[in-house]
């Protein structure tokens, strides 16, 4: 064997490895489930909040909005899961991880849907209101399928983009994909389990990142 | 009262913060020459293959679509495990610097890449027709006629982009590369406090907090245009 097939596709290192790097693979999964659940539920919410018009509430949204938009995902998890226990608040590495992604996805997502919710049309909001509904129901009746619609394509993504930060869990020994496919690594002074690693991450990314392709072409046409 | 200074005094030492300021204004600079070096270099990368694929010709379509979405695919983290641990077995060994700006460059390349090719695909072909039919050479064509219009149809992507490139300079932390975050960690481990820590995260807030709310204003006025 050449040196390429012997170091990175050895394939007795792949059977001996693989099982290991396979229940990362599933970890990984896990924490991008959560994340994406946890993320654009909390952000449809803080939406929803906003819509209300509380001032209080808009201030405080709009500072968790900024933070979690701004900082670094890196920096978000490293400081939940080495800051946080100073404050007597200990995460595990999966906790830590998915609450760290979660934040950031929440925060994105709110601001999308927010501008969604701010895309309909005002007449959509008068007409309904002539109709003798009540504010809960014109937003969830008429104006959140609506504005649901156009956040969409940028949600899919934003939620792409930080459900990719899963593989930073490592940097707080979370065993997903990539933090098992490195101490495999490590142990067999052979990369081969990297190499598996990276194909798992193309199978699990790759439709996604095409899907939304797709999905943006869907979305509404600028003249 | 009790429970709050407790907390500053966690949090935000001033006397930790003065001991290990040094360490962390090193890291923040080379946070700064980390995404200095490699935000242009991506831009050039991923406006070429958008360039490249303009010229519409099939074999090189398809070679570069599958470009744009292998890169995008990868955790940009992935990426650089795999050039900074992985290459040094085929015998070439990438400082952490060289290792992190192209581990960023390459995933960079494809987000890049998307945005300008999904620019210059939404202008009429009308333009481009129009241009030669006045006899403007096609790369005239393409950097005077299309790409300033396509420039600006995609400003919000592309700024939202460069924002995400300069987070991403973080991961730098995990190979060693001692920037702010690195950095922080180093001296949390000196203070035994996170002082270091929420310091390093309000310098990334400082630093990048300007150019998140021009992004999100950017993407809102998208959204309004497109309604």
């Amino acid at each position: 064997m050449g040196p390429l097939a012997d170091n990175f596709f050895n394939r007795q290192i792949l059977v001996q490895y693989g099982p290991s790097i396979l229940g990362g693979f599933w970890v990984t999964v896990e924490v991008a489930l959560l994340t994406i659940v946890v993320g654009v539920a909390t952000g449809l919410a803080l939406a929803i909040v906003r819509a209300m018009k509380v001032r209080a509430a808009d201030i405080a949204i709009t500072v968790f909005v900024d933070i979690f938009r701004t900082l670094p995902q890196l920096v978000v998890i490293v400081f939940i899961y080495f800051g946080l226990p100073y404050a007597d608040i200990q995460l595990s590495p999966f906790a830590a991880t998915v609450v760290a992604l979660g934040a950031v996805l929440a925060a994105f997502s709110a601001e999308i849907f927010w501008a969604a919710i701010q895309a309909v049309p005002v007449g959509q909001w008068d007409a309904a209101r002539s109709l003798g509904l009540g504010f809960f129901r014109i937003l969830f009746m008429v104006i959140l399928p609506q504005a649901i619609r156009i956040a969409v394509p940028l949600l899919t993504n934003r939620a792409i983009a930080i459900t990719k930060g899963t593989a930073l869990g490592t940097a707080v020994a979370l065993p997903e994909l990539l933090g098992r496919a490195q101490s495999a690594m490590a142990i067999a002074a052979n990369p081969s389990p990297l190499t598996l690693a990276a194909a798992l991450y193309l199978l699990f990314f790759v439709p996604l990142v095409v899907a939304s392709r797709w999905l943006e072409g869907l979305g509404p046409k600028r003249h | 009262m009790e429970a709050l200074q407790l907390f500053l005094d966690n949090f935000a030492d001033w006397d930790s913060f003065v001991r290990i300021w040094p360490l962390l204004w090193q890291g923040f600079q080379l946070t700064v020459l980390l995404s200095v070096v490699t935000l242009p270099i991506a831009i050039v990368v991923g406006l070429t293959i958008a360039v490249l694929y303009s010229f519409h010709n099939k074999v090189a379509k398809v070679v570069l679509l599958i470009w744009i979405d292998l890169f995008r695919s990868f955790p940009v983290l992935v990426l650089l495990i795999l050039i900074f641990y992985g290459l040094p077995f085929l015998g070439l060994k990438l400082p952490s610097f060289a290792a992190c700006v192209l581990a960023i460059v390459l995933n960079n390349s494809g987000y890049y890449g998307e945005i300008f090719r999904a620019g210059i695909e939404s202008i009429p072909p009308g333009q481009r027709e129009a241009a030669r039919a006045l006899g403007l050479h096609p790369l005239q064509i393409i950097f005077l006629v299309i790409l300033p219009q396509a420039i600006a149809r995609v400003a919000a992507p592309l700024a939202s982009n460069s924002l995400e490139l300069v987070k991403t300079t973080s991961i730098a932390a995990l190979v060693a590369l001692p920037e702010l975050l690195r950095s922080a960690r180093v001296a949390q481990e000196q203070t035994y406090n996170p002082t270091p820590l929420t310091a390093a995260a309000v310098i990334f807030f400082a630093l990048l907090w300007p150019f998140a709310r021009w992004v999100a204003r950017l993407e809102r006025d998208m959204l309004m245009r497109q309604r």
